[in-house]
């Protein structure tokens, strides 16, 4: 498989215990450039590990993670590299409270990717424009609101341009009146054509603005595909079961 | 697991994968490799100390009169019988330490305006006995106090133990007061809001969350402060360096010092392996699961 054609990301049978319990069970996902795919399921269905696990912020027992065609799981590839080249947003924000928002977003760039200071605070500051929060480039994150804190941590996961941005559930931690601008954003960013693997709970977004659906249960997918079809026509008891919970 | 699709039922796990293999083939060699760098690199580095201190010109005389086993083996019943000593006064220490450091503590922590005094009078006590040498205070309290002329004839070794309890009180008081800062105020409002008192919200809530977060430092203090307990010597009681001085008199030979020294970090080392044994439990408990 080479560079050109090879997807940004593939799950080959991604297997994770955690002690006597399989979380994962053989996870076969492939995402393409410029896709985004919304991960769906029940709290425990393993949502959150499955993103944990492309990152390799956990291990895995089983099975392969290519990123561009490189298996990262092999565990002679650096793994701080890996990681480098993915963007991850978590659902509590997990801004550093002791920097400023300009330095939280300019972290990554200046100490990982050896961009000059003048540089990576221009790019952060044009992103910090972008999404309204200019402002606040000096101030410290617990001045910001919880729904401007997760955009701030959206801009910090794309200021170096990562290959795939990974996001999970961003608006669990949000008051509804807050859910809106940060989707708005993960909006924008497939218009720009970012890759994105994300996990939500938000089935209308899902349906707006993912490519494909992905329904996790008990550790594996049991169906995927176009919103459309996985929404309104599910197959799988498990999901129709889950739909109607989620839709009640 | 919650919701209906709890996942996660235990399964037999099913034969790993060629590439499994070869990975955990891989890890297994690079883990037995780094186990031989570090056992080779340690090895070489002991042995290039010990003899780079064996072939110094004066290693003779030093061997002579800081490691003769004949000296140590007849100064070490007098000396076990001086580190008793320094336990009992270690154990009384303890408790003194513990009541007199939490009450600080808590005094420093108190907020409300009637309470400014008592606050500025436990800051001041802090702040002079942390930065007043211990072998002061003992001179202080064990010289001064007794010639004030108003207490019985005590011995020394009570006054050695208040002077210890003094000074690592202020230590102590300052690692409790950081971790009940540590404690989130969610903690504190969760607690009022259950209608506990202060005293109530402080004894049930915060300080056992402030001592779970500060243990390691505590224990810390706690190893210090058993090796400090060796200066009641300077007062006259007979404690296992005092007893090491006098055989080092009647045999011109520095080893009992040595001895002295090594019982201490012998009774030392069952509560350090227990500090580093509880770091390790929280550290587990903070970071469940997870590569990082």
């Amino acid at each position: 498989m080479t560079e050109q054609t090879a997807p940004v990301l593939e799950l080959r049978g991604l297997r994770k215990r955690f002690g006597d319990t399989e979380v994962l069970r053989g996870i076969d996902l492939v995402v393409h450039k410029h896709e985004v795919i919304c991960v769906i399921g029940a709290s425990g269905s393993g949502k959150s590990t499955l993103l944990k696990t492309v990152n390799l912020l956990e291990g895995i027992d089983d099975g392969q993670v290519l990123l561009q065609g490189d298996d990262v799981s092999d565990p002679r590839v650096d793994v701080d590299a890996t990681r480098a080249r993915i963007g991850v947003v978590f659902q509590q924000f997990n801004l550093f409270p002791h920097m400023r928002v300009l330095d939280n977003v300019t972290l990554a760039s200046r100490r990982v990717h050896g961009v000059g200071r003048a540089e990576a605070e221009a790019t952060a500051r044009r992103l910090l424009e972008r999404i309204g929060l200019a402002d606040f480039a000096d101030a410290y994150p617990d001045r910001l609101s919880g729904g401007q804190q997760q955009r701030v941590a959206i801009v910090r996961a794309i200021a170096s341009d990562p290959e795939l941005l990974l996001l999970d559930e961003v608006t669990s931690a949000l008051d509804p009146q807050l859910v809106g601008e940060v989707l708005d954003l993960v909006t924008e960013l497939k218009q720009q054509g970012s890759t994105i693997l994300m996990t939500t709970h938000e089935m209308h977004f899902a349906r707006g603005v993912a490519d494909r659906i992905v329904f996790l249960h008990q550790g594996e997918v049991v169906e995927q595909g176009a919103p459309a079809a996985v929404l309104d026509t599910p197959q799988h008891p498990a999901l129709r079961e889950f739909l109607a919970r989620v839709h009640a | 697991m919650t919701g209906p699709a709890g996942a996660g039922t235990p399964v037999v796990a099913p034969a790993p994968s060629q590439v499994e293999r070869e990975r955990q083939l891989y890890r297994r060699q690079r883990g037995r490799r780094s186990v031989v760098v570090s056992v080779v690199s340690t090895l070489v580095v002991v042995v290039a100390a010990y003899f780079g201190v064996v072939n110094t010109p004066g290693w003779a005389a030093v061997q002579q009169s800081f490691f003769d086993p004949q000296v140590a083996w007849a100064s070490l019943p007098d000396i076990l019988l001086g580190l008793w000593l320094n336990v009992r006064i270690l154990f009384s220490a303890s408790i003194g330490v513990a009541v007199f450091g939490t009450l600080l503590a808590v005094v420093r922590g108190l907020r409300s305006p009637v309470a400014f005094p008592l606050r500025m009078l436990a800051t001041g006590y802090t702040d002079l006995f942390r930065g007043l040498p211990l072998i002061i205070v003992l001179y202080l309290v064990g010289f001064g106090l007794p010639g004030l002329g108003v207490f019985p004839r005590l011995a020394p070794e009570f006054w050695g133990t208040i002077a210890i309890v003094l000074t690592y009180s202020s230590y102590v008081a300052e690692v409790l007061r950081a971790g009940m800062e540590a404690v989130h105020p969610s903690q504190r409002l969760a607690a009022r809001s259950l209608g506990l008192s202060h005293a109530q919200t402080l004894r049930l809530v915060v300080l056992p969350q402030a001592i779970r977060k500060v243990t390691p430092a505590l224990m810390n203090d706690f190893v210090s402060m058993q090796k400090d307990v060796g200066l009641v010597s300077i007062l006259g009681a007979v404690d296992a360096v005092r007893s090491a001085q006098i055989a080092q008199a009647e045999q011109t030979n520095f080893t009992p010092y040595l001895v002295a020294g090594l019982l201490f970090v012998l009774i030392s080392l069952p509560l350090i392996r227990v500090t580093d044994a509880i770091a390790r439990r929280q550290q587990r408990r903070e970071q469940i699961g997870g590569a990082v």
